[in-house]
């Protein structure tokens, strides 16, 4: 059984590893993360074999940098005073607030163990970015957590751009902190209206019946309002 | 070592162009088996859930460059998925030349001639006509918008039980009530119960030469894990006498593609001239006011719409720029339609394409988001897609559980270009007429451009230089092959393309059905339609009477 399921978890993670490599974006170990043993053995080996230096960051930079790019895509308040991943560009919840980091760690995404190495290479960026422009970062923040979020704004536009090498997947990144928001994805959905699901509430996300399904019994304005195409077949189809 | 097993029918896929094919033969005598790469799930397991792992299960999201293609993954294919409505490609769309000049589709078929086997789909299926007291609220806005910008504006056929709808908006999970009327209620238990079996999780990786006598094909396939498709369980390999491909137009071209070192070649067209069917979405941000005084609509007290996830996905839809005086590249249809949330990423709340998709603004335009109307145009593309080398199993690279990449190419042509702006053109001057609404298409810095209607990697026609089958379905050069999903169709056909795919594989029957009899196999066409219906099949028996002579 526990092969089974440490095989299952190997294909998902180097399917992903593999996925991201071959887009460019990782030339790191993936390091720090859950898999076992082997095949996180297994794993390292595979990355050390592409080569490159390790950029992996450990896990609260991790978690502070995925979290400032979920931040940018979807804007929210900052949690707490000293909330530095959130830039508090705007009031109400944000993709952080709607789960965004629960939603990379999703078992079904395998994306687990690649975080460190995408945080870190997302450091990388900003730095890049940074120094480019002559700007000094604060060294107690994770690069990208020190941008202020027009940096932030102006860089993930970069990497999402149209001649972005990388961009594939900083687009996944982005889709995935998108639907946290907009689906709460890593949730069931009656669950989550349930839980008050900041993204759903956002939006203001129907409610389903008491049965967790949704029905809409009055749908239609329930009249005539338009003139039929002149040429309409008999069966409603154009000509 | 695994027994190579025999039949005399191998059908790969089971959407419409795979089911179809399944029943006829079946019904017909000959011993078929359905091999599904998606699970098989019915009404019960359709959940009204956006998790991760609900319909993703059966809906992947195909990342190419430049292109993100929207495809079924299940027993039933796209049609489990898909949003139901049901057109008949407009006449002009047989006469297309596209980018090459001369005509896409094969001479012989034209809407007059596809019309009979049109009617043999509607008779299963069947399609139904909505009332405009069955147009939901956003086809309603719609249709009120274009009466008032001086347009027409029909209610969509749809292959929908309107009396079993419940107007949920879930059809992308699958109907949990049994109204949409997929696969999985006509063509495919008809084709059980006739015999053929159908197998889930068979993706199938390689076609070969057989090396048993009086079979022609060997299908080797990999049998996927149910909660994580990226992993193969176990393999095997089937010999046929006739095989259908149908395993979808981001399917078809890359199997036949890794085969064709095994198979002495592909026809030059496998895997180019992919169409995304020209698909254009923009979404509205409708000022809710507006709707009350222009419109003079209401649907509750003080709530003029505000009902942008309610009802059917597709309601209405304009012909008015189905012109087939117009030239080429300029018509296209109009339809509103409901994407779910999943979505949301693409629609633009600025006007700098680099920032528009995301950031503070995008979140405000997301409190609007029950004002949303979203539109989706279908234009005249130029066939310009095409797939590079196939990745070593599947049609894709699987990186998360529904999220591919696949080696698609799409750079927009001038041509579709053109469609694309005539289209954008015509979204804004019936949505933002008089302040109504701001009109803004998908951003393409997300995935570049999307289709939910992918066609035409391996199709059918003339001449071939540019066509991979001929005018019957079947692969040049490998007899006994045929394609019969949306990748056979030539070109973008100005409306959704459900209802032509079905049509192109009832029209595919009797000539699957010929070869087979040919390679052996005890088998005639004429079956009645799954429910007993006979009036299609008299429409098209004496015509395909006379076609085969």
């Amino acid at each position: 059984m526990s092969s089974g399921i440490g095989r299952r978890r190997l294909v998902a993670a180097l399917t992903a590893a593999v996925a991201a490599v071959a887009t460019g974006a990782l030339s790191a170990p993936a390091t720090a993360g859950p898999l076992p043993d082997p095949a996180q053995g297994l794993l390292d080996g595979l990355l050390d074999d592409l080569g490159g230096a390790d950029v992996s960051l450990g896990p609260v930079d991790t978690t502070a940098t995925l979290e400032a790019f979920a931040d940018t895509v979807v804007p929210g308040e900052k949690r707490h005073a000293r909330d530095h991943a959130i830039a508090g560009a705007t009031g109400g919840p944000g993709a952080v607030q709607a789960g965004a980091i629960d939603m990379l760690r999703l078992p079904e995404l395998g994306l687990g163990p690649l975080m460190p190495a995408l945080a870190g290479l997302l450091c990388t960026e900003a730095t890049r970015y940074a120094l480019g422009r002559g700007k000094v970062l604060l060294p107690s923040r994770p690069a990208f957590v020190a941008l202020d979020f027009g940096d932030r704004t102006r860089l993930t536009a970069q990497l999402t751009g149209p001649d972005a090498v990388d961009r594939q997947v900083w687009v996944l990144l982005a889709l995935f902190a998108s639907i946290a928001f907009d689906n709460a994805a890593h949730l069931h959905t009656v669950k989550a209206l349930e839980q008050r699901h900041p993204g759903l509430a956002w939006l203001r996300f129907p409610a389903p019946d008491a049965d967790g399904l949704w029905r809409f019994p009055t749908y239609s304005y329930g009249k005539r309002l338009a003139r039929e195409h002149p040429h309409t077949t008999a069966g409603g189809h154009p000509a | 070592m695994t027994v190579t097993e025999r039949t005399d029918v191998l059908v790969i896929g089971s959407g419409f162009g795979g089911s179809i094919p399944a029943y006829h033969l079946a019904a017909g005598g000959a011993e078929v088996v359905v091999l599904e790469r998606g699970p098989e799930l019915g009404a019960q397991d359709f959940a009204h859930d956006l998790r991760i792992g609900s319909y993703t299960r059966i809906v992947d999201l195909v990342q190419g460059d430049g292109i993100t293609v929207v495809a079924g993954n299940c027993v039933g294919g796209s049609s489990v998925v898909y949003f139901a409505a049901s057109l008949r490609a407009p006449g002009f769309v047989f006469d297309r030349e596209g980018g090459l000049g001369r005509r896409l589709w094969p001479q012989s078929v034209t809407r007059s001639a596809l019309d009979p086997w049109y009617d043999r789909v509607e008779e299963t299926i069947p399609v139904a006509r909505q009332e405009w007291g069955q147009v939901p609220y956003p086809g309603g806005l719609f249709a009120a918008a274009c009466t008032r910008a001086g347009r027409t504006c029909n209610p969509v056929p749809v292959a929908v039980d309107l009396d079993r709808c419940t107007n949920c908006n879930w059809m992308l999970g699958g109907c949990r009530f049994d109204a949409k009327r997929s696969m999985l209620l006509n063509y495919l238990p008809a084709a059980t119960a006739a015999g053929a079996e159908v197998r889930a999780l068979h993706e199938v990786q390689t076609i070969a030469p057989a090396t048993t006598p009086g079979y022609r094909y060997r299908v080797a396939y990999s049998v996927l894990d149910g909660d994580d498709y990226r992993v193969p369980v176990s393999a095997g390999a089937i010999e046929a006498k006739i095989v259908v491909v149908a395993a979808g137009a981001v399917g078809t071209p890359v199997l036949l593609q890794r085969s064709a070192p095994l198979l002495g070649g592909m026809p030059r067209a496998v895997g180019r001239y992919f169409s995304g069917n020209g698909d254009r979405v923009s979404i509205a941000d409708v000022d809710e006011d507006k709707v009350s005084d222009l419109l003079g609509l209401e649907r509750g007290p003080g709530s003029p719409y505000d009902a942008f996830p309610v009802g059917k996905p597709i309601g209405s839809m304009s012909y008015d720029r189905l012109d087939p005086q117009a030239p080429e590249f300029t018509r296209f249809s109009l339809q509103q339609i409901y994407f779910p949330g999943i979505t949301n990423i693409l629609a633009q709340a600025t006007d700098d394409p680099a920032t528009s998709w995301f950031g503070v603004e995008k979140k405000e335009l997301r409190a609007r988001w029950r004002s949303w109307l979203s539109v989706l145009a279908m234009t005249e593309d130029d066939n310009e897609g095409r797939f590079g080398l196939p990745p070593a199993t599947g049609s894709f690279t699987r990186v998360a559980s529904s999220v591919g990449l696949s080696t698609l190419r799409y750079r927009p042509t001038a041509n579709t270009l053109r469609g694309w702006a005539a289209a954008d053109d015509e979204a804004r001057a019936v949505l933002e007429r008089d302040g109504l609404a701001r009109v803004r298409p998908w951003s393409e810095a997300v995935g570049g451009s999307l289709s939910a209607h992918p066609l035409s990697s391996c199709r059918m026609g003339d001449d071939p230089a540019t066509s991979a089958l001929d005018d019957r379905n079947e692969l040049r050069g490998h007899p006994g092959l045929f394609v019969t999903d949306g990748a056979a169709v030539p070109t973008s056909l100005c409306v959704n393309p459900s209802l032509t795919i079905a049509a192109l594989a009832e029209r595919a029957c009797p000539h699957i059905v010929d070869r087979a009899a040919d390679a052996g196999v005890k088998v005639r066409y004429g079956a009645p339609a799954p429910d007993g219906s006979t009036s299609g099949r008299r429409g098209v028996l004496k015509l395909s009477t006379k076609e085969r002579r």
